[in-house]
């Protein structure tokens, strides 16, 4: 964890409904893709949980969707706005596991920490398989930066007006050595019931502090009670109880 | 001995400052970013008899300058407390700890206390009788006066520890309650907990917290707070631990004038993990602005 003062360097929408924040500042508290960044929005109290998207030194950034007040305000900032941040939060993923064939599941603002992690995937030598998915075509995130790594990515829609139609697990008839899943919780778990490989999955939660202290954001696995903040938010598929 | 220095029932302070508990954890998250042993002590997280994965999700919501909590007392119990936690507490503070004590039962209060009177690194209790949070047991011991000095007899007869109990300020009449502690034989109070309330989802038109209700904490329950340890003050003779929404040294300086002889931070080391430790650094640049010279000759200093 690091904290810093962070300057808005582009904050955009990207489509009618995901914004993608661009921030300059110390961003080596980033070690690994699937972290997240805790940014103290003006006129707020508590501090907003965001995966980091893509990062280098100097800046870093993260794909966002207006859901309340807090993020409202967020998207009202403009470029030069100075912002502190908590940075470096959380475990991220992690390539151990991964095999030879990686698939790479996304749900909306999920596509944001999983661009990170196809990063690092082919850096180290590993080529991923990607399925990106959305309601509609007008929510379509990242796909040409993913297509500009060099990938494929199968894109789903609910409502079909691009790719495949349907969600995410209609397009998971693709072998595979390991699964790494953000978005909705309940993408999560039917990606997780439906790939029989292992993975990692990222987990979305109301916080209080980022970093462990409140035990706000605790989620019951088979090895206990873990906080989401600082245990995960990357949980292993095996590590997950499914609420009913 | 510095300028800061204070003396809790007995204990010498180095400074006043007290991370709250419920926003320190243990204090290891802490320690990787600063020597936490600048701090006077730390309240460390409530601890009851068995493990506790307390409420549902979400468990937080935002306030109005401050926030909602409803975790519910999540702890792994007072043996794992011991058996794990306190050892590797003692790795990253080596000064004596405030342990926080929760129950459901003067069983349980008996039980949690006994066994954390044998730990060498623990300097007082702080025992917990106003945790809104948990159904059919906390609150009512806390709004009670008549049982706070039950849970207060029962606790001071099983250690030699100081015993500060911690005051709920969901009450009609603190000062009532904090006499009866007094008179049970309560070593210090602190005050105040969380002050209840809930927010609700405009979209789903539903309570944010899956508790319903929570307890709200930061910047906006600090003159509530102030005030009720200003009118305990009046009452008691022990010494009192003020909380509730400080967040910064000027704030710790008010809260010893209305009678506070040391003073937790909670919700602030939530939102500037380094909140605790700015605070200590600045006192004495405060002190000096206001013609302090040493900071225990203020306690109680606006009182006329």
């Amino acid at each position: 964890m690091r904290q810093g003062i962070f300057t808005v360097r582009e904050n955009r929408a990207l489509n009618a409904r995901y914004n993608l924040l661009a921030l300059e500042g110390d961003s080596t508290g980033f070690t690994a893709p699937g972290q997240f960044a805790d940014i103290l929005v003006p006129g707020f109290y508590l501090r907003r949980p965001f995966a980091v998207c893509d990062w280098e030194d100097d800046f870093f950034t993260l794909v966002y969707e207006c859901v309340g007040n807090g993020t409202r305000r967020l998207k009202t900032l403009g470029a030069g706005t100075e912002l502190d941040v908590l940075t470096g939060l959380g475990n991220g993923y992690t390539l151990e596991g991964a095999g030879e064939s990686p698939l790479l599941v996304g749900g909306g603002c999920g596509v944001g920490s999983l661009y990170g992690l196809a990063k690092q995937m082919l850096r180290q030598g590993l080529t991923p398989r990607v399925i990106l998915g959305f309601p509609r075509r007008e929510e379509i995130t990242l796909l040409e930066d993913y297509i500009a790594l060099g990938l494929s990515p199968t894109v789903t829609t609910a409502d079909g007006s691009f790719g495949v139609r349907g969600l995410v697990t209609d397009a998971m008839d693709i072998p595979h050595s390991s699964v790494y899943a953000c978005g909705p919780e309940p993408m999560l778990r039917a990606v997780a019931l439906m790939s029989p490989a292992g993975g990692q999955l990222s987990f979305d939660a109301r916080m209080g502090c980022g970093f462990g202290a409140c035990m706000g954001c605790t989620r019951q696995t088979v090895n206990g009670p873990r906080r989401v903040c600082k245990d995960g938010p990357v949980f292993r598929k095996e590590e997950i109880l499914w609420e009913d | 001995m510095g300028r800061l220095n204070v003396s809790l029932c007995g204990v010498e302070l180095e400074n006043p400052v007290i991370p709250a508990s419920g926003t320190f954890g243990y204090g290891y998250e802490f320690a990787e970013l600063y020597d936490i042993n600048c701090l006077g002590t730390f309240s460390f997280k409530g601890t009851t008899r068995s493990p506790r994965f307390g409420n549902p999700a979400p468990r937080i919501a935002e306030g109005c300058d401050g926030m909602l909590n409803a975790v519910g007392l999540q702890n792994p119990g007072v043996d794992a407390v011991i058996r794990q936690e306190l050892p590797k507490l003692s790795q990253v503070f080596r000064k004596p700890v405030m342990a926080n004590v929760s129950g459901f039962s003067l069983d349980e209060y008996a039980e949690v206390c006994e066994k954390l009177d044998r730990e060498a690194q623990v300097g007082w209790l702080e025992v917990n009788i106003s945790c809104p949070n948990v159904h059919g047991g906390g609150m009512s011991f806390g709004t009670d006066p008549v049982l706070a000095g039950e849970v207060t007899r029962t606790v001071k007869a099983v250690t030699k520890k100081p015993v500060i109990m911690k005051l709920s300020p969901n009450v009609t009449d603190i000062a009532a309650i904090a006499r009866s502690c007094e008179e049970a034989g309560a070593d210090g109070i602190s005050l105040i907990n969380t002050l209840m309330g809930m927010r609700i989802d405009l979209r789903k038109r539903r309570p944010v917290l899956a508790n319903t209700t929570g307890g709200l904490s930061g910047p906006a329950v600090f003159p509530v707070a102030l005030r009720m340890v200003w009118q305990v003050y009046e009452t008691v003779n022990i010494p009192i631990v003020g909380l509730g929404g400080v967040s910064s040294a000027e704030d710790v300086v008010e809260m010893m004038l209305a009678g506070a002889t040391a003073v937790e931070v909670g919700a602030a080391n939530l939102i500037d993990p380094l909140a605790s430790k700015k605070i200590i650094d600045e006192l004495p640049l405060v002190l000096d602005r206001y013609g302090i010279n040493n900071i225990k000759d203020i306690i109680g200093g606006a009182h006329g």
